[in-house]
C-alpha cells in the first residue's frame, strides 16, 4: 500500500479573514456599499448631510455672542468676517435667555423656581430610581405642597392645612375602615378632609398668619413666565393626569353601566377637540361655569383643562395596558380570593403599566410639547416670550436664534423622557428574548 | 342523609346596600349618578346666572349677523357682508384644506421615512433616526411658527420679481411663482366652460359646483370602472385558457381618451400668475400661512407616522418572509402578498389617531393667521361678537363630529381587515 494519499488528512491553519470584510473597510462595503442602489443612496445621503452641515456649522459656531442689538449684531459679523451672509446673533440668547427661562418671575426670587426644580429632582428620585434611599419618598409626599408655595409665595400655613386636609382624610380611612367598613370609611374620610378644608382649615390659616406670620413674598401669575411656566403646567399636569387616567381607564373597562357611560362620554369628548379650545375654554369661559364673583387664576385654569385633557389620553393608553393582560390573570386574582381593589393594586395595575410605559411616556412628552399653546391665549411661555422680544427695537426681526434655543430647551426635557422609558422598560423586562 | 332546608329569609336591611355585592354595583352608579347629575347642574345653574347677570342669554342669532372681516384664503365666494355663519363654513372648509393636504403629504413621508430608518445603509438610517427625534421632541406650535418665519423672512417678496435687474424669477417657464405672501401657481380655466351649478340661493352656506369638475369627475371615474372591466375580464380570460391577453393599452385608452376629448371641448387651459401692480395675479394662490401650516403639521406627523410604520414592519416576525421564501415568492410579491398585509393591520390603528391628531393640531392655523375654524368662528367672530359660550360650543361640536366621523369610518375600515381569529 503506498502512502500516496488523495485526501488530505492534516487541517489547514486558519487563515486571517479577507480584509476587505473585516474592521473599518469591512464595515464600510457592509454598510454603506453593499449593493449599487446602497452605494447611490450613501452617496445622496452623504451630499445631503455636507449641505445641511455646511449651512448649519458655520452658522452655529461662526457667531456674534456680544451685542447689544441685531443691527450691531450684524454690525460686528461684517467687520469680522466681511459680506459673507450666515452668521448667528446668539448675543439676543446672552441677553435674554434669564427671561426666557423665567420670564417675568422678580429676579431677586429666582431661587425659588431653582430650589423648587432642585427638590423636584429630589422628590423624583426614589419614584424614577429604585435604588436611591427610600427617605426621599417622604420629600416626595410632601413636594406637592412645597411647590405651589415656593412658586406662588404667601403664607406657609396655608399649605400647610391642605396637608392636615389629607391626613386627616388618611387617619379616618385607618381608624375607621374595620369599625364601619371599607366604603364607609373612603366616604368619611372624604368627608372629613372636606369639612377640613372648607370650613376648618380657612380660620385656622387667618388664626396662624396673623399671629405666627411665616410666609414668602407673594408672586402673581401674570409674572410667570418661561421656561418654568411650562415645566411647572408640565409638571402639575402629568402628576395629577396619571391617577386621574387609572380611574378613567378602570372606569371604561367596568362592569358598572353608568360609570362605564360617563367614562367613555369623558374619553371620546376630551380627544375628540383639539386641546387650543379645552385652553379657550380655560381662559374665557371656566369663570363662567363657577358661582358668580369667583376669580381664580389663569395658570389654575389652564393647568386643570391641560390635566384633563392628558388624562383622557392617558385612559386610552393604560386601557390598551389592560386589554394587553391575558383574561387569565383577572380570573386568577379572582381565584386567590381579591376583591376588585386588591386585585387591581397587586396583580392588575403592575402589569398593565408595565406594558404601557411607552405610551404613558410618550403621552407625557406629547403634554410638555403641548404646553406651548398657553402662548396662544396670552401666556407667556417660552414662545409668546420670544414675540414679545422680537417686539423690542434691539432684537426686531431676530428669529432662528430664539427659535434654536426654545427647540434645544424642550429637546433636552422630551428626548431625556424617552430615554428614561427606554431604559424602564429594559429594568422591567421579564421575559427572556 | 341530609336533610334539606329552606335557607333563612334574610330581611332586608339598609347596609346590604353597601355591603352585599348583589346591591352594591346598583348603588355605587346610583351615587355616581346623582354626583354627576348634581355636578353638571351646579354648573349650568352658575352659568345661567353668570350670563344673566352679564345680560348675555345663550342665542345663536349673531351667526347671520354681517361678519365685516375679510377670508383671504377661501374656497367659496365670500366677501366682508357674509355672515358669521357663512365665515365659519369658509372655515370649516379651510379646517378640511389643511388637514387633507396635510394627512396625505404625512402619510407618503412617514411612509418613506419609516422605511429609510430600517434601511440596511447606516448612514441613511442614522439620518432618518435624527429626523424623527428632532421632530418628535419639539413642539409642533415651533415647527409651525418657524415655518411661517421662513416663508415670510427667507422667500422673495413680489417686489423682488420687478424690473430690468430682478433677484428673483418664477419657476417651470414662468408659470410658479415662490413669494414670501405664497405659492401662485396655474391655475385650471375653462374657454367653452359648461358654468356652475349653484346651490341654495342667496343663504349663508350658498355653494357653485363646476359642470366641468363634475364631467371631469364622472369621466375618470366611468374610464377607471371600464379598465377595472377590462383587467377582469383578462383575469378571466387567463383563468380559463391560460393565456393573458395584452391589454395594458385598452386601460390606459378608457381612461385617457375620454378626458382628452372631454378637455379639448371645454377648451381647458392653464391661467398662468403675473406680476400686476405690486403683486401676482391670476393662478392659484396658496397663501403663506397655509404653505407653512401644511408643511409643518406635515413633518411633525409624518415623524410619528414614521414610527408606526417602522413598529408595523417590526412586528411581522422573521419566519413570515422566510416561509414566504421557501414556498418560492420573490422578494417584492413577499412583501405585496404577506408582509404588508400583515403589517397593515398593525400600522392601520395608530395611523389613524395621527391624522385625528394631524386634524386637531391644524387649529394652530391661529398662530399663523391661516382662517381655519379655529381662526374664524373661534377668532375674530368670537372677538367681535362676544359670544364666547356659543362659539366655543359651536367650534368643540363641530371638531368632535369631525373626530368622531373619521374614527367610525376607520374603525368600519379596520374592522373590514381584521384578522378573524378563533
Amino acid at each position: 500500500m503506498s502512502d500516496t494519499s488523495f485526501v488530505r488528512q492534516e487541517m489547514l491553519s486558519e487563515q486571517p479573514a479577507p480584509a476587505s470584510s473585516v474592521g473599518f473597510l469591512g464595515w464600510i462595503k457592509n454598510n454603506l456599499f453593499s449593493t449599487w442602489f446602497n452605494s447611490i443612496l450613501t452617496v445622496i445621503a452623504l451630499g445631503f448631510v455636507w449641505y445641511i452641515l455646511a449651512g448649519v456649522l458655520p452658522w452655529t459656531f461662526l457667531s456674534v455672542w456680544n451685542a447689544g442689538s441685531l443691527s450691531e449684531c450684524r454690525e460686528i459679523a461684517r467687520q469680522v468676517w466681511g459680506e459673507s451672509h450666515g452668521h448667528a446673533c446668539w448675543a439676543v440668547i446672552n441677553d435674554r435667555w434669564i427671561q426666557l427661562l423665567f420670564g417675568f418671575y422678580p429676579s431677586h426670587l429666582y431661587w425659588r423656581p431653582i430650589l423648587a426644580f432642585v427638590l423636584l429632582g429630589f422628590a423624583l428620585a426614589p419614584v424614577l430610581f429604585p435604588q436611591s434611599s427610600r427617605k426621599l419618598l417622604i420629600l416626595s409626599g410632601l413636594y406637592p405642597f412645597i411647590l405651589p408655595w415656593l412658586m406662588w409665595g404667601g403664607s406657609i400655613w396655608s399649605p400647610i392645612m391642605a396637608l392636615i386636609g389629607f391626613v386627616m382624610g388618611y387617619l379616618a380611612i385607618k381608624n375607621l375602615s374595620e369599625r364601619i367598613g371599607q366604603l364607609g370609611a373612603i366616604f368619611s374620610s372624604i368627608f372629613a378632609a372636606f369639612l377640613w378644608w372648607l370650613l376648618i382649615g380657612p380660620v385656622f390659616v387667618d388664626l396662624l398668619s396673623a399671629n405666627i406670620p411665616i410666609a414668602l413674598e407673594s408672586v402673581a401669575s401674570r409674572d410667570f413666565g418661561g421656561f418654568v411656566l411650562a415645566l411647572l403646567i408640565g409638571i402639575v399636569a402629568i402628576v395629577c393626569s396619571l391617577p386621574i387616567g387609572i380611574i378613567l381607564a378602570l372606569g371604561r373597562q367596568s362592569d358598572l353601566i353608568i360609570v362605564k357611560a360617563f367614562s367613555v362620554a369623558f374619553i371620546e369628548f376630551i380627544r375628540g377637540v383639539p386641546l387650543i379650545t379645552l385652553l379657550f375654554v380655560a381662559s374665557l369661559l371656566l369663570n363662567l361655569f363657577l358661582p358668580p364673583g369667583t376669580e381664580f387664576d389663569i395658570i389654575l385654569r389652564v393647568m386643570i383643562m391641560v390635566t384633563l385633557f392628558s388624562s383622557a389620553y392617558m385612559a386610552e393608553v393604560i386601557r390598551g395596558g389592560l386589554a394587553a393582560l391575558p383574561k387569565g390573570q383577572y380570573e386568577g386574582a379572582d381565584s386567590l380570593g381579591l376583591d376588585y381593589w386588591q386585585a387591581q393594586r397587586l396583580i392588575i395595575m403592575p402589569q398593565a403599566l408595565k406594558v404601557s410605559i411607552p405610551g404613558i411616556v410618550s403621552t407625557f412628552i406629547g403634554l410638555f410639547k403641548d404646553t406651548t399653546l398657553v402662548s396662544i391665549i396670552g401666556l407667556m411661555d417660552p414662545l409668546g416670550l420670544s414675540q414679545g422680544i422680537r417686539a423690542n427695537a434691539e432684537w426686531n426681526g431676530i428669529y432662528w436664534e430664539l427659535f434654536a434655543f426654545i427647540a434645544l430647551l424642550f429637546f433636552v426635557v422630551c428626548f431625556s423622557m424617552s430615554r428614561y422609558s427606554m431604559y424602564l422598560e429594559r429594568k422591567l423586562q421579564t421575559d427572556h428574548r | 342523609m341530609s336533610t334539606l332546608t329552606d335557607p333563612r329569609k334574610e330581611s332586608f336591611s339598609v347596609s346590604m346596600l353597601i355591603y352585599d355585592t348583589r346591591y352594591r354595583s346598583t348603588t355605587i352608579q346610583i351615587f355616581v349618578l346623582v354626583l354627576v347629575l348634581m355636578v353638571v347642574f351646579w354648573l349650568i345653574r352658575n352659568t345661567a346666572q353668570n350670563l344673566s347677570d352679564l345680560g348675555k342669554p345663550i342665542e345663536f342669532g349673531f351667526l347671520l349677523e354681517p361678519s365685516s372681516y375679510d377670508i383671504n384664503q377661501r374656497l367659496l365666494d365670500y366677501s366682508s357682508r357674509d355672515t358669521h355663519l357663512r365665515a365659519s363654513l369658509l372655515g370649516l372648509l379651510n379646517t378640511f384644506v389643511v388637514a387633507f393636504l396635510g394627512c396625505i403629504t404625512a402619510l407618503i413621508l412617514g411612509v418613506l421615512i419609516g422605511v429609510a430608518r430600517l434601511s440596511k445603509n447606516w448612514l441613511v438610517a442614522r439620518i432618518m433616526t435624527v429626523y424623527v427625534e428632532m421632530f418628535r421632541n419639539v413642539p409642533v406650535l415651533l415647527w409651525i411658527v418657524l415655518a411661517m418665519a421662513i416663508m415670510i423672512e427667507s422667500l422673495p417678496t413680489p417686489k423682488a420679481f420687478r424690473g430690468e435687474n430682478a433677484t428673483a424669477s418664477m419657476y417651470f417657464s414662468d408659470s410658479v411663482a415662490i413669494t414670501n405672501r405664497g405659492i401662485y401657481i396655474p391655475e385650471p380655466l375653462f374657454s367653452n366652460s359648461l358654468g356652475n351649478l349653484s346651490f341654495l340661493g342667496d343663504s349663508s352656506v350658498r355653494f357653485d359646483i363646476s359642470l366641468d369638475l363634475m364631467l371631469i369627475i364622472a369621466v375618470l371615474i366611468a374610464g377607471f370602472w371600464t379598465s377595472s372591466r377590462i383587467n377582469s375580464w383578462a383575469s378571466k380570460t387567463q383563468n380559463e385558457t391560460g393565456i393573458r391577453p395584452t391589454v395594458w393599452y385598452w386601460r390606459l385608452s378608457v381612461v385617457l381618451l375620454p378626458l382628452l376629448v372631454v378637455l379639448y371641448y371645454t377648451g381647458f387651459h392653464l391661467g398662468y400668475p403675473a406680476l400686476k401692480g405690486f403683486n401676482f395675479q391670476g393662478g392659484t394662490y396658496l397663501r403663506n400661512s397655509l404653505i407653512a401650516l401644511w408643511l409643518a403639521l406635515s413633518l411633525y406627523t409624518a415623524a410619528f407616522i414614521a414610527e408606526n410604520v417602522r413598529a408595523g414592519i417590526l412586528a411581522i416576525s422573521k419566519g413570515q418572509s422566510e416561509a414566504a421564501a421557501s414556498l418560492g415568492l420573490r422578494p417584492g410579491p413577499i412583501m405585496n402578498l404577506v408582509i404588508l398585509p400583515q403589517a397593515l393591520r398593525v400600522i392601520i390603528p395608530p395611523l389613524i389617531s395621527q391624522f385625528l391628531n394631524l386634524t386637531k393640531n391644524s387649529s394652530l392655523a391661529i398662530a399663523v393667521g391661516y382662517m381655519d375654524i379655529t381662526g374664524t368662528l373661534g377668532g375674530i367672530t368670537l372677538n367681535q361678537t362676544g359670544r364666547e359660550l356659543e362659539a366655543i360650543l359651536m367650534m368643540m361640536l363641530i371638531y368632535l363630529s369631525v373626530s368622531l366621523t373619521i374614527s367610525a369610518l376607520m374603525n368600519w375600515y379596520n374592522n373590514s381587515v381584521k384578522l378573524v381569529e378563533r
